[in-house]
């Protein structure tokens, strides 16, 4: 047994540095947020890396509320939170809405974005709002084994360049990249992978003028907000909701991220 | 605070309004139009065919088939009926095991050992024949029943077919003035209604999902079908030779489920011409691919999380229910106990219905859970009846047979067919239990819809029930 396996030089297999814990997370070191379109296999992800058995069903729909859970990895406590499927960030439905609450005001150090590789046009839609509102995303290239099944072949290199964000090919089912993933989640939680996310282009100066001094005024008025910029934007937008929120006063943080809480606790219902 | 002060947030609105209409562009358009181009752009350079095959060929034949508007809703009914035929054959024997080991064997032993140490009568009434006979019956009744069938079923979901069914359903659906996606929220509630009225978040406009929310408890859930299935197998499963009983008795359940789901129809179109007017959205599903269910992997998950939860929380109101059941038979005033008073007040009304007063009470028992709806009712018929001894001892029923010693119940309680097929009926559709109408209030907030939700459905089921009980006595004269 002298020959050298190169799996035991990678943290991933050092006994110890990995580590599920159920739902048992009080303290945690770093939050990550699994976001995705419906029926891409987030549950089946999430499953993987806390070893809960969150229910999967083969349907869009299937989550409707957040669950969360976690994992230990090089001595850090990651918890994870696995969101209900969305196609945009600017939906309306209600499981919709807790995705993007939680992408948008609950501050995740990751975002964890799980993609269909048979559907990658599609899927990319939503990438690229998240790039729009955060710097630290690695993309979940999922069902691999379906995309190479359906001859489709998928250039997650290319797809990572274009992105600027690491891009993970997996098979959740089959538990396949799994490691490489807890990885690129680690080392961009830490820092030690810096992301040069993909910004959109084709907007023009004046607009992002008024994108500008949108956003100042906001933090003006509500200092610590995450994402004024996007909020900037939908108020360019005109979206009744967001002017709600701003009239009423409930965009601080700390209401929205109560009633991301309140929600969860009150649909905290498991599927069952 | 007081609203009418000046809200300095206003200037933020105002100045967006400004600056909208300065830019002059839809600013919205804009953005999604460059998402757009991006991604294609980006998937272009990424994604490669390797060859020109076809691509899905398989999954695009089954589902021409599966959603076809000739062979679409007969393979739907089919693969229920086959579910169910599997379920109830298969459950017979294991059943009969159980019934065997908790309840002639296991009861007869406790009563005696704890009668022997020395406890009061009514203190080994009450946990002996009250709590652990009604949880023994609970076990033994639907444990191998839901034990085959959530694994079936899951395994139908995994598969992929739950989205083909709701596709089947949607012009239904449609027409009946609801949202498609109720297809889906009706099939969860085929598990629990609860969780089907959590699923109906999936429905964006507020209208539909009050439908989809007042409608749901017409899907069979777990805590109902096991009745579905020892009701058909007792009363429509003898009505014919022993080799076509299974079958027969499987039709039975399907045609009640396939009413329940008639009946969410005609009120979503009844509810969406009166109090819930409006037009349908529109919305598109996705037909996600066929995949190939992970046997073990859904074996454990519906054993584990389906079955013994549901037992689980079977037991845990069935404890409480055995021990209301035994106080309201043994607790007299004048010259009967609780449970005989309101029997007999309840009684004529309950027979107006093709029902009886034992069905009534214990479905106001049964409020917390529908699990227990027939321990329940065989608790009540023996007690009142006086017929303590089961199985052992009084030498009336002596087989080891669960569904048999089951009927043999319901006959000294003076059962016919119209009870059987009155029960079921009313079992499908009365109002949901109390888990599902917190549920409700938590998602609605609204005390009305809540109050709604248990009103409608109690009514249907009343009126129902009468209709057939007086068909039924037209053309037997009974």
């Amino acid at each position: 047994m002298t020959k050298m396996n190169p799996c035991d030089n990678c943290a991933a297999h050092t006994p110890g540095a990995f580590m599920r814990h159920g739902i048992n997370m009080t303290r945690y070191d770093y939050l990550v947020a699994l976001a995705g379109n419906p029926n891409t296999g987030k549950s089946t992800v999430f499953n993987n890396l806390t070893g809960l058995k969150q229910h999967t069903g083969n349907w869009p729909g299937k989550t409707v509320t957040r669950a969360e859970g976690g994992f230990t990895f090089n001595q850090k406590k990651f918890k994870i939170v696995d969101l209900p499927g969305t196609y945009s960030l600017l939906s309306t439905s209600t499981d919709e809405e807790i995705a993007r609450d939680f992408l948008l005001f609950g501050k995740p150090d990751v975002s964890v974005v799980v993609i269909d590789a048979t559907r990658v046009e599609r899927n990319l839609n939503l990438v690229l709002q998240i790039l729009e509102i955060t710097d630290r995303v690695v993309v979940c290239l999922n069902l691999i084994d379906e995309a190479k099944r359906h001859n489709l072949e998928i250039d997650d290199r290319q797809l990572a360049r274009d992105l600027g964000v690491p891009v993970v090919p997996t098979a959740a089912r089959g538990k396949r990249g799994m490691d490489t993933l807890i990885q690129y989640i680690y080392d961009v939680a830490s820092g030690t992978y810096v992301c040069k996310p993909l910004r959109l282009k084709n907007i023009t100066t004046r607009t992002t003028h008024a994108v500008d001094e949108l956003t100042n005024g906001i933090l003006e008025k509500f200092p610590d907000i995450p994402n004024a910029r996007w909020i900037a934007m939908r108020l360019l937008e005109g979206d009744q909701r967001i002017i709600d929120a701003i009239r009423s006063g409930s965009l601080g943080v700390d209401q929205v991220y109560e009633t991301i809480e309140e929600k969860s606790e009150q649909y905290g219902y498991e599927n069952v | 605070m007081d609203t009418k002060t000046y809200n300095p947030n206003e200037e933020i609105i105002s100045n967006a309004t400004r600056l909208r209409q300065e830019t002059g562009e839809n600013f919205y358009d804009t953005v999604l139009e460059s998402i757009y181009t991006e991604a294609a752009a980006i998937a272009g350079r990424a994604v490669r065919h390797r060859e020109d095959k076809p691509k899905y060929t398989l999954d695009r034949t089954i589902d021409k088939i599966v959603t076809s508007r000739i062979f679409g809703f007969p393979i739907m009914v089919a693969l229920l009926a086959v579910v169910f035929w599997i379920t109830i054959e298969g459950s017979n024997i294991p059943s009969n095991f159980l019934y065997f080991i908790l309840v002639e064997t296991l009861h007869p032993v406790l009563k005696s050992t704890v009668a022997s140490i020395g406890t009061p009568w009514w203190l080994h009434g009450l946990l002996v024949d009250g709590a652990y006979l009604s949880v023994a019956w609970v076990v033994s009744v639907m444990l191998p029943p839901m034990a085959i069938f959530f694994p079936l079923f899951t395994l139908l979901e995994d598969f992929g077919y739950l989205p083909r069914v709701a596709f089947n359903m949607d012009s239904l659906f449609r027409k009946a003035g609801a949202h498609g996606k109720q297809a889906l929220t009706m099939s969860m509630g085929f598990g629990c209604n609860a969780a089907g009225i959590i699923s109906t978040r999936i429905i964006d406009s507020p209208r539909e999902r009050i439908i989809a929310i007042l409608t749901n408890n017409f899907s069979l859930c777990n805590g109902r079908w096991p009745t579905q299935i020892l009701i058909a197998t007792i009363f429509i499963g003898s009505l014919v030779p022993a080799h076509l009983a299974g079958l027969v008795s499987a039709t039975a359940v399907v045609s009640v489920a396939i009413l329940g789901i008639v009946l969410s129809i005609v009120l979503s179109w009844v509810l969406s011409h009166t109090i819930l007017k409006g037009e349908a959205s529109t919305f598109s599903l996705e037909l996600p691919p066929y995949r190939p269910p992970r046997i073990l992997r859904t074996l454990y998950t519906s054993l584990i999380d389906r079955t013994i939860f549901v037992l689980w929380r079977a037991i845990l109101f069935a404890l409480p229910a055995g021990l209301v059941i035994w106080l309201v038979s043994n607790i007299t005033f004048g010259d009967a106990s609780i449970a005989e008073h309101f029997i007999g007040w309840a009684h004529p009304f309950g027979l107006f219905i093709g029902l009886n007063g034992i069905i009534l009470l214990a479905f106001i028992i049964a409020i917390p859970a529908n699990e227990i709806v027939i321990p329940t009712i065989l608790m009540l018929t023996v007690t009142t009846l006086g017929m303590h001894e089961l199985g052992a001892g009084a030498g009336v029923m002596f087989e080891f047979d669960s569904v048999n010693v089951t009927a043999s119940v319901f006959q000294a309680g003076g059962w016919t067919l119209l009870t059987g097929i009155n029960l079921m009926l009313f079992s499908l559709i009365h109002n949901p239990c109390s888990t599902t109408l917190y549920t409700i209030y938590k998602e609605t907030g609204s005390m009305k819809w809540t109050t709604m939700a248990a009103v409608i459905p109690l009514g249907m089921g009343i009126a129902v029930c009468f209709f057939v009980a007086q068909i039924w006595r037209l053309f037997t004269g009974g």
